[in-house]
């Protein structure tokens, strides 16, 4: 059995009298070290998704139905206290902009610490130096100083690392990156890609990789699911998918691709 | 420029709290006078050396008791305004956190209570549980509640949506640590301004009740109180009535001038 499976899942939201489906009956399935990558353009549901697996989409205003299986868990029906246990020690999320997903006021360390301080009884010193140690492990060159500084001290870059070093500190089965990457230029883009790949080579760990940059997706996923308008268009292996889409859709997104002309490979 | 310009205000506004906080501070141990003490033979004096603000209808040194009353509206001003903070900063978090009917409910109660204005309110509530200072500040209190409910909602609801507080969630922390954690000390610089504004109202409003003889009992003295006295012999002296005045301008320009500069 995979590790998350998502069956059904549909979102809709009720707006006063009429009710707007987000996303329509997404299925996903993913094992440990899977890299799964999901494209579309904006408002086609990818982030709706994430967040419903996440456990996140809590409003009085929305409803889910369909099931996601976490290790044999069903995350739509569990209680919240459960769901508090799941969340952060096994599923963690890296937002798209880096500064809205750090607090103002605390400093960078303090806030990587923060999943250790939720989940487990641990003393400062041990917990600073796992913080530090997850913050050279997101090659920040000098941990010590991020770890001291308030986070509009960091350049974009650091601080998206720093996130996901709050993201691994826990060592979670399944990270879920929400364009991560959107928010960066193109060199950073690339060493943050790297450094995700090697993170789950490493560590064996999940990631739900969401972006609209398909080049991206292609240097980094195994697995590809395209969707468009709340549904899945298509899906499978990138490799297949990239060099042999079905979908006029998925075409027209790979078309959309810019061509570099410098670039000879 | 403008930066010089706020820095000026901050300042111009810190002497004069300066000035009134000195003069509220050093009444506390020491007065030239005895604000109580009445004394025929200077009855409704002018300013002089000793008695440098003049001596009111009874007697008694002016500047004695604007020591002295400058204390008691501070006092009430102040926990009107303590009492207000707590309270519209739980009822705001609660509605603006959570979200749902409950919020529209109290929101609801919340514009109810706003659409009458403070200070009737306020004789509404004396006029239920009677006079007196205790009551004062509870009416003014209730009534200094729903404004601050409502920048604390505010707020609440602009950092609720925050990626930061998504990534605390994730991570499993429980509404109470994200409250009290991650929520709270992000409305520091926004109550820290609307806290002196509301301070400014709160003494406007304890100078206003106890002019109409609803606040601080006689005979003692508060800034409301004096002027209401003066008022009789605005004509004759009207330097009693521009004293206890003077004191109450500097105290506001002084408080608002400072949330003025503080303002980002």
């Amino acid at each position: 059995m995979s590790m998350l499976t998502v069956k059904d899942l549909c979102i809709k939201v009720h707006d006063r009298k009429t009710t707007d489906t987000l996303v329509y009956d997404v299925d996903l399935s993913m094992d440990k070290g899977d890299i799964l990558g999901i494209v579309g353009e904006s408002g086609s549901g990818k982030t709706m998704t994430a967040l419903a697996i996440a456990g996140l989409l809590s409003r009085h205003d929305m409803e889910k139905s369909g099931q996601i299986i976490f290790e044999g868990i069903n995350l739509l029906e569990v209680e919240r206290k459960v769901l508090r246990k799941i969340q952060g020690n096994e599923i963690t999320m890296v937002f798209q902009e880096p500064l809205n997903s750090f607090n103002p006021l605390k400093k960078v360390g303090w806030q990587v610490e923060e999943g250790l301080r939720v989940h487990t009884v641990m003393d400062k010193i041990e917990m600073k130096d796992r913080a530090i140690e997850a913050l050279r492990d997101v090659e920040l060159s000098n941990p010590e100083a991020v770890y001291n500084s308030y986070p509009h001290e960091l350049s974009g870059g650091m601080r998206q690392r720093a996130m996901i070093a709050a993201a691994m500190i826990i060592q979670p089965k399944l990270i879920i990156a929400d364009e991560p990457t959107t928010a960066l230029d193109v060199t950073i883009q690339a060493e943050i890609v790297e450094l995700l790949k090697r993170i789950n080579k490493e560590r064996g760990t999940a990631i739900l990789f969401i972006s609209h940059d398909l080049s991206l997706v292609n240097t980094l996923c195994e697995n590809v699911l395209v969707m468009q308008n709340g549904l899945v268009v298509e899906s499978g292996k990138c490799d297949s998918i990239f060099n042999n889409p079905k979908e006029d859709y998925t075409k027209k997104l790979i078309s959309a691709i810019p061509k570099n002309p410098f670039y000879k490979g | 420029m403008r930066d010089k310009n706020k820095r000026v205000k901050f300042i111009i506004g810190c002497v004069l709290t300066g000035l009134v906080f000195i003069m509220m501070l050093s009444g506390i141990f020491y007065t030239p006078f005895d604000p109580m003490e009445m004394n025929p033979s200077t009855k409704l004096m002018g300013p002089t050396l000793s008695h440098i603000f003049g001596c009111d209808n009874f007697g008694r040194d002016i500047f004695s008791r604007v020591m002295v009353g400058v204390r008691e509206t501070m006092l009430v001003a102040g926990l009107v305004v303590i009492i207000g903070t707590l309270v519209g900063t739980i009822v705001g978090t609660i509605t603006g956190y959570y979200g749902g009917w409950l919020d529209e409910i109290i929101m609801r109660l919340n514009d109810a209570v706003l659409a009458f204005p403070s200070v009737l309110l306020a004789l509404l509530i004396i006029g239920l549980l009677g006079g007196g200072r205790n009551t004062l500040i509870l009416a003014l209190g209730i009534a200094f509640v729903p404004s601050f409910a409502r920048i604390v909602r505010g707020e609440v609801l602009r950092i609720r949506n925050l990626d930061f507080i998504q990534c605390v969630k994730l991570y499993g922390a429980s509404d109470l640590r994200i409250i009290f954690v991650h929520i709270l000390p992000n409305l520091k610089t926004v109550l820290l301004s609307s806290i002196l504004i509301g301070f400014n109202n709160a003494v406007l409003a304890e100078a206003g009740m106890s002019y109409l003889g609803m606040g601080v009992q006689p005979p003692n003295p508060s800034l409301g109180r004096m002027l209401s006295e003066a008022q009789a012999y605005i004509f004759s002296n009207p330097l009693n009535a521009i004293f206890p005045g003077i004191v109450i301008v500097m105290m506001i320009l002084g408080f608002s001038l400072m949330a003025g500069g503080l303002e980002k």
